[in-house]
């Protein structure tokens, strides 16, 4: 309510956010994100913070250029339906993370071009000979 | 008494109209639909994020991005979208105050800012695959960078068109105040590229 309120006030004088303010927060948590990333943290810390800092980013984007902070609840609801969504679709990619480790090979495989090779592009089966 | 009425009016008008406005108006189509169009796109990038992240936590060997991603190019691009994004909102704020030569000026402004995002994708694009080797089919790594980033950069591509196609009618004249509907609800996809594009920032190039 008071955020409403504040917004309306807001609104009464400038007929809408302030847009300038809000790019110059983004320009600064892209920059504290360049930040982090260069420091040097170890891994989790490190992606916490860079992950909450996009977050916050892509909220300031949703409520203020995309008016959810001033639109009706409905909106916002729809906006919130796929997030919560996809962190449900997240949980349940976490069995297959722990059971099941296909997905472990090692990272470059070699892939040959077979005309590099200077053999004909579609081999031939290999002819399988009965020995007698 | 009156002074009382008159400063309780306000409070009663906007609960009342809080009740009773109606959930669907020709007013408000456009923004649900697009919203709802924004809500479903949200779920693929969703979908996609999601089986990058398990695709890669389930991999030891996964390389670390900034081994073979330019960082410094990739933050001028998140810079020049948050840019286009700021042109767009400008944009919608001249025509909804009657100000057609704003709306027209940051119009080509959102529409210059996206073309310099692609340019500067097609550039880095060119540089992994013909510089580094890259290739969609080549790894994982490579298959989940080419997919999430180039499905992004075709919401960028269809944004340029659909802005191009509001700045083109806006200098025919057939964008009024009445109509600045029309580019709220483009700025509404706008923002929405710009916003996965602060997501795929982080978790592709910089995690």
């Amino acid at each position: 309510m008071t955020t409403q309120a504040a917004v309306s006030a807001h609104e009464a004088d400038h007929s809408g956010p302030n847009y300038i303010a809000v790019f110059i927060y983004l320009a600064i948590l892209t920059a504290i994100e360049l930040g982090v990333y260069s420091m040097g943290l170890p891994q989790i810390p490190k992606v916490g913070l860079l992950v909450a800092l996009a977050w916050a980013k892509a909220v300031l984007v949703a409520m203020y250029f995309m008016h959810l902070a001033m639109e009706r609840r409905a909106l916002a609801i729809i906006a919130i339906t796929p997030v919560l969504l996809v962190t449900f679709l997240c949980f349940m990619l976490l069995p297959d993370l722990t059971s099941r480790m296909w997905t472990r090979f090692d990272h470059r495989i070699e892939v040959r071009n077979p005309a590099d090779m200077g053999a004909s592009p579609v081999a031939p089966p290999a002819v399988r000979v009965p020995q007698h | 008494m009156s002074e009382a009425a008159a400063v309780e009016t306000p409070e009663h008008g906007a609960a009342q109209a809080d009740q009773l406005e109606p959930s669907l108006t020709p007013g408000n189509l456009g923004k649900l639909g697009m919203w709802i169009f924004l809500a479903g796109d949200a779920m693929t990038f969703g979908a996609g994020i999601a089986a990058y992240g398990a695709l890669r936590i389930n991999n030891p060997n996964w390389p670390t991005p900034a081994d073979y991603l330019g960082i410094t190019t990739t933050a001028v691009m998140t810079f020049i979208l948050i840019c286009s994004s700021v042109t767009m909102v400008e944009s919608l704020d001249g025509v909804q105050h009657g100000n057609q030569s704003k709306f027209r000026m940051f119009m080509a402004l959102t529409v210059l800012g996206g073309l310099a995002f692609l340019g500067m994708q097609a550039f880095e694009w060119h540089h992994l695959i013909a510089e580094k080797g890259m290739s969609i089919r080549r790894d994982l790594f490579d298959a989940t960078f080419f997919i999430l980033t180039g499905f992004h950069g075709c919401h960028v591509f269809g944004g340029v068109v659909y802005n191009s196609v509001l700045l083109i009618r806006g200098m025919m004249g057939k964008i009024p105040q009445a109509k600045a509907g029309l580019v709220e609800i483009a700025g509404l996809y706008w923002h929405f590229v710009d916003l996965v594009w602060i997501l795929i920032f982080t978790f592709v190039y910089l995690i």
